[in-house]
């Protein structure tokens, strides 16, 4: 008997070793190339706890936390996208597209012009605190706002449309809040909505990459109702899913993951767009496989656009919002304009 | 044994359904119509839960529905819809394979994956398991989607009925489609067990294949039971507002009709 039974264990392997592969070069290239013997007797030095040189200073303060940066943030705006294209019922939704990077970038933004002066302090979680709130603020906002009111589904026109209007909602305040700030914190509010990888140490990255992780697996539960979801809510519920707790859980995750994501590096746009688009066309819309194969292949792309950002124009750095928005446009236009996603 | 009690639906101050009181038993093809707003679709929609918002109780096994999770419920009752808006590159046996979600928890198990072989070879899409869902015709579609339904209630559950619900499925097909699936159905019904309820427009088909009528009008109950004694002139002419013409073959158990 033939086996029904989409595991793709083939192209999951090659995806895993091109990440691998990518993750090294990351590792090595920058304004200042990091040679082998340079990355083993920094990790000897690192576990025996002698003191180490300029150069491996850098590579394991900056270049590393920099690369791990680039592997969990590329995978959770990726693993993102899957899930709001799942829930939309639409192959072309993104984290930016609808709202949920600009609301985030708006707490965020609240956190560093009032975070000094505001009573409530978590310390290190403050700040993916606030981006969370807002981001789950302005996708709640989008969803409700979106949904056609008879059939329950949201229409792509609606979407996008809602995404615009609340965009800019966030991202005015966003202004405001830098027209009011102080130096420092207007600084702060120009790179986040640029994004850049540049800013990683150990605390951000044991944050994000917890994080990514744990989404991760709770996503992967949920991919077999998600697929259901493809076909409608109304045969999804026939398939025994409970539509109320699926979507409170997949917003949950989108949130948390583009939240924390974007707390840490700013808004980084298209990832979420063009990964899982790319799966897709290559292996077709299963769930699962996409969510595992999105992870390393946002992994992936987001390593070698944050290679680009910095060797483009070294030694000084392109922000990598920008690398990823000039991929992502053309993507995201030729996508609007093929007839088989529905309009 | 599927049992709806005293349904009655309202939407603001139009009510779609009257105290509406009927059974469905195994092993019989129950076809429910009635002219356009007879309220057929509103009880079909009533039966599967896809409206919750109703006055009466429906019965699965004689088991309140309401006492039921949307996952239980699945495990038991199939039902097909007449037009899936699916617009995402799957395999064909993927689409199929949904059918099974209720009954495993991450990867299918060997009995899911035999179903799935089984109900695509029921109804010949097995040549196409490998193809793009987006690429078939409409009629190729609706067989995937009737091969995905079947297997969600695949396998008989001891001491259980299993329920198949059909919201108008021959409504974009042509007559041979038609035919074919009704046919299949009738080879379906051959297990004992199987509950199956469907909406048809067509009075024809409806008095070719079905075994038990049910006939709706303006939201109430008019005639329910064997064939022969719902399409009746007077029922017909009552309803329809049309002079019919009945060939009954007693022999055969069927009825023609034909309208002035």
């Amino acid at each position: 008997m033939k086996a029904f039974n989409n595991q793709n264990k083939a192209w999951l392997m090659t995806m895993l070793v091109l990440m691998v592969v990518t993750f090294v070069f990351s590792m090595k290239l920058g304004a200042i190339t990091i040679t082998w013997e340079e990355i083993q007797s920094t990790l000897s030095k690192w576990m025996s706890g002698q003191e180490m040189n300029l150069q491996e200073r850098i590579f394991f303060q900056i270049r590393l936390p920099r690369a791990l940066a680039g592997v969990f943030v590329g995978a959770s705006l990726a693993v993102a996208g899957v899930l709001m294209q799942a829930l939309f019922r639409n192959p072309i939704v993104e984290p930016g597209l609808i709202g949920t990077s600009s609301g985030a970038a708006f707490g965020a933004s609240l956190y560093f012009v009032l975070g000094a002066v505001m009573e409530f302090n978590a310390g290190e979680w403050t700040l993916p605190l606030a981006a969370c709130l807002g981001g789950t603020l302005s996708t709640v906002l989008v969803f409700l706002l979106a949904q056609n009111r008879s059939s329950g589904k949201s229409s792509v026109v609606a979407l996008l449309l809602t995404g615009i209007a609340i965009n800019a909602l966030f991202l005015s305040g966003v202004g405001l809040l830098s027209y009011l700030a102080r130096d420092p914190q207007a600084r702060s509010i120009i790179f986040w909505n640029l994004g850049t990888l540049s800013g990683a140490n150990w605390i951000s990255i044991s944050i994000i990459g917890a994080i990514t992780l744990i989404c991760l697996l709770v996503a992967l539960r949920y991919a077999k109702p998600l697929n259901a979801l493809m076909m409608g809510e109304d045969e999804a519920v026939f398939l025994g899913v409970n539509l109320k707790k699926l979507q409170i859980i997949i917003i949950a995750l989108n949130v948390l993951l583009v939240a924390v994501a974007t707390a840490f590096v700013g808004v980084i746009s298209f990832v979420g767009l063009v990964v899982p688009h790319l799966l897709r066309l290559m292996k077709g819309s299963d769930n699962r496989f996409l969510l595992l194969g999105s992870a390393l292949l946002g992994a992936i792309m987001l390593s070698l656009s944050d290679l680009a950002s910095r060797l483009l124009l070294a030694p000084a750095e392109l922000p990598i919002g920008i690398v990823t928005s000039l991929v992502g446009v053309p993507v995201f236009i030729a996508l609007l304009r093929k007839k088989q996603y529905f309009f | 044994m599927l049992e709806a009690k005293n349904i009655t639906v309202r939407i603001g101050q139009k009510t779609l359904l009257d105290n509406v009181s009927v059974s469905f038993e195994p092993g019989k093809l129950n076809l429910i119509i009635g002219p356009n707003g007879a309220g057929k679709s509103t009880l079909i929609k009533v039966i599967s839960q896809q409206l919750r918002k109703h006055e009466g109780e429906v019965f699965y096994n004689s088991e309140n529905v309401h006492s039921l999770s949307e996952r239980k419920m699945a495990q038991m009752r199939a039902v097909l819809s007449q037009n899936i808006d699916l617009a995402f590159p799957l395999k064909v046996w993927e689409v199929v394979m949904m059918g099974r979600y209720p009954h495993f928890v991450e990867t299918p198990r060997q009995i899911d994956q035999q179903a799935v072989e089984e109900a695509m070879e029921f109804f010949n899409i097995i040549e196409m398991a490998e193809r793009n869902y987006l690429t078939l015709s409409g009629g190729e579609k609706q067989r995937v989607h009737f091969a995905r339904v079947l297997t969600q209630i695949w396998y008989p559950k001891e001491g259980h009925n299993r329920f198949l619900l059909l919201d108008e499925p021959l409504t974009f097909l042509d007559v041979k489609y038609q035919f074919q699936f009704m046919h299949k159905l009738q080879e379906l019904l051959e297990n004992k067990d199987l509950v199956v309820i469907g909406v048809v427009h067509d009075l024809n088909l409806a008095a070719r294949f079905g075994d038990m009528i049910c006939l709706l009008d303006k939201g109430q109950l008019l005639a329910s039971g064997p064939k022969l004694e719902v399409l009746s002139e007077d029922n017909i002419r009552s309803v329809f507002q049309l002079e019919p013409i009945l060939y009954r073959n007693r022999v055969k158990d069927t009825v023609h009709l034909f309208f002035e």
